[in-house]
C-alpha cells in the first residue's frame, strides 16, 4: 500500500463523522523505486492532504517531507522527488491503518488493506 | 470460425479488388501439448472488405510485448472468479477503444471487482503506469481475489493499488470526482436475492433480482466517484435489461455506447460504456468496422484453447 493510497481512504464505518486520515501501524514497510511523472505531482497536489503524507512519511521512517508546502514551491525538483518518494515509493507491506474515532484496526496484508466492514459497522 | 491449415496459414473469404490490404503484426504465445512456441501472426484485412482477412503465421524466438494480459500468468485460487467470457469481452472492449483511453490522458483508473486482476492487469498493460502519470486501483470483496490480483499484477511487471472493500466504501470521500476510468464486470447473474453477497466464489456472479442487485449499487458509487471527464465501462447480460439501465443512467446525465455485443450458447453480453453527457464527448471517434475486427481478432487469438489441445485444425 503507498502513501498514495493511505491518503484516499477513510473509515467508513457507521456513525464515524470524520475517519480520515487513518492510523497506522507498520510491521513491514519497503521501498520500490518508480519513474517520477512531474505533471501527475503537480495535479495530485492539490487533491494531497498534505499533513497526513508528512505524517504517514514520518512514521514510515521517511521525514525529508517539509511540513509547510505551497503550489509556488512545486517548481523545485528536489521537493518533488521528496514528494514523489513519499507518495509513491513508500510502501506499507504488514501492519494496519487505524479508525481515528474508533480505533478499528483495519488490517493490512501483503500491501493490501482490508476496509470490508462488519455488519454492525454498515 | 477460424481455419487453421496444416501450412500455419488461412484465408476466409474471397477479397474484393478495391481497397488496400491493412497489415497488422502480432505474437501469440501458445501452448502446444508441453512446448512453449512463439509465434508471430500478421493478419492482413481488406479494408473495403473487412470480413476477409488472411493470417499468416511464422515461429519467432523472442517474444515481443503483449497488450492485454497473459492467461498463463494469470493466479488462481478455487474462490476466485477465472478470466471467462466477460472478462474478456469487457478486455476487448477497452482494447477497441484503446486509442480513445491514450488520448484521453486518465490519471486514476479503477476497477470494481477485479477477481482474478485479468482485467485490471490488462488495462495497466494497454495504457501505461507511472511514467505515464496513470495510477490504477482494484477493490474486489473476496480477500482471495486481492491476493490472487497482486499474483497476476506482479507477474506481468505492472502494478496497481489493491483493497478489499465493499465497491470503494473506503475511498468514496477521498476520491470522489477523481476517477477518470471505471470499468465493472459484476455480478450480474440472475439469481435468488439470499444468494447475493455470500462469502465466496458464488459472489462473483450472484446478481439477485434480473441480476441488478450489484450494479444498482454500483452505479450510483460510480457517479460519485467518476471525474467530470469520467468514463464507465460495464459489462452486462440481456438479462439486466441494459436499455432500462442507460435510460437511468441518461436521467443521471451520462450517455452511452454499447462497444462489444457478444452472444454465447447461454448468455448475451453487452459492454457498454458511459460518459457524462455535458462533456461534449462524443462516445470516441467511430472505429472503422476493420479495426474492431482487428482488435477483435486479436484478443481471440490469445484465447485459443484447441492449441492447448495439441489439434492442427
Amino acid at each position: 500500500m503507498r502513501l498514495l493510497t493511505h491518503n484516499m481512504l477513510s473509515s467508513n464505518i457507521k456513525g464515524v463523522t470524520n475517519g480520515f486520515p487513518l492510523g497506522i501501524i507498520i510491521d513491514k514497510s519497503t521501498q520500490i523505486e518508480v519513474e517520477i511523472n512531474t505533471d501527475f505531482l503537480k495535479t495530485m497536489f492539490s487533491k494531497i492532504d498534505w499533513k497526513a503524507l508528512v505524517d504517514a512519511a514520518t512514521l514510515m521512517g521517511y521525514s525529508d517531507l517539509p511540513e509547510e508546502v505551497d503550489e509556488s514551491m512545486l517548481e523545485s525538483e528536489e521537493l518533488l522527488n521528496k514528494f514523489h518518494h513519499a507518495l509513491l515509493e513508500l510502501h506499507l507491506e504488514e501492519g494496519a491503518l487505524i479508525c481515528p474515532e474508533t480505533g478499528r484496526r483495519f488490517p493490512v496484508s501483503k500491501g493490501i488493506p482490508n476496509m470490508l466492514l462488519h455488519e454492525d459497522e454498515i | 470460425s477460424l481455419l487453421f491449415p496444416q501450412n500455419g496459414s488461412a484465408t476466409l473469404e474471397e477479397k474484393e479488388d478495391d481497397g488496400s490490404p491493412v497489415s497488422i503484426s502480432s505474437n501469440m504465445d501458445v501452448h502446444l501439448g508441453h512446448q512453449r512456441i512463439d509465434m508471430d501472426h500478421s493478419i492482413e484485412v481488406d479494408s473495403a472488405n473487412p470480413s476477409a482477412y488472411s493470417i499468416k503465421t511464422k515461429v519467432i524466438s523472442p517474444s515481443m510485448p503483449f497488450r492485454s494480459a497473459q492467461i498463463r500468468l494469470v493466479s488462481g485460487h478455487h474462490e476466485v472468479y477465472e478470466p471467462c467470457d466477460d472478462s474478456f469481452a469487457l478486455v476487448d472492449a477497452l482494447l477497441a477503444d484503446r486509442a480513445n483511453l491514450l488520448e484521453h490522458q486518465p490519471m486514476f483508473c479503477m476497477e470494481v471487482g477485479c477477481g482474478s486482476g485479468y482485467v485490471i492487469t490488462s488495462l495497466a498493460i494497454m495504457l501505461g503506469q507511472e511514467n505515464a502519470g496513470i495510477h490504477y486501483f482494484a477493490t474486489d470483496t473476496n480477500p482471495h481475489a486481492a491476493r490472487v490480483t497482486c499474483e497476476t499484477l506482479e507477474a506481468h511487471g505492472v502494478h496497481a493499488e489493491v483493497i478489499s472493500d465493499n465497491i470503494a466504501s473506503a475511498m468514496e470521500k477521498r476520491l470522489e470526482g477523481l476517477v477518470d476510468v471505471m470499468v465493472v464486470n459484476p455480478p450480474y447473474v440472475p439469481t435468488p436475492e439470499d444468494e447475493v453477497g455470500c462469502d465466496g466464489i458464488a459472489s462473483a456472479w450472484a446478481g439477485g433480482e434480473n441480476g441488478r442487485t450489484v450494479i444498482d449499487k454500483i452505479l450510483p458509487v460510480a457517479d460519485k466517484l467518476l471525474s467530470e471527464k469520467g468514463w464507465l465501462y460495464m459489462v452486462t447480460l440481456a438479462a439486466n435489461n441494459p436499455s432500462q439501465i442507460c435510460r437511468s443512467m441518461r436521467e443521471n446525465g451520462y450517455a452511452s455506447r454499447i462497444i462489444v455485443q457478444r452472444s454465447t450458447e447461454e448468455e448475451s453480453l453487452h459492454v457498454i460504456k458511459f460518459w457524462r453527457d455535458s462533456d461534449g464527448h462524443v462516445g470516441g471517434k467511430e472505429s472503422t468496422t476493420s479495426t474492431t475486427v482487428i482488435e477483435s481478432l486479436f484478443s481471440q487469438l490469445h484465447r485459443l484453447s484447441f492449441w492447448k489441445n495439441g489439434s492442427n485444425n
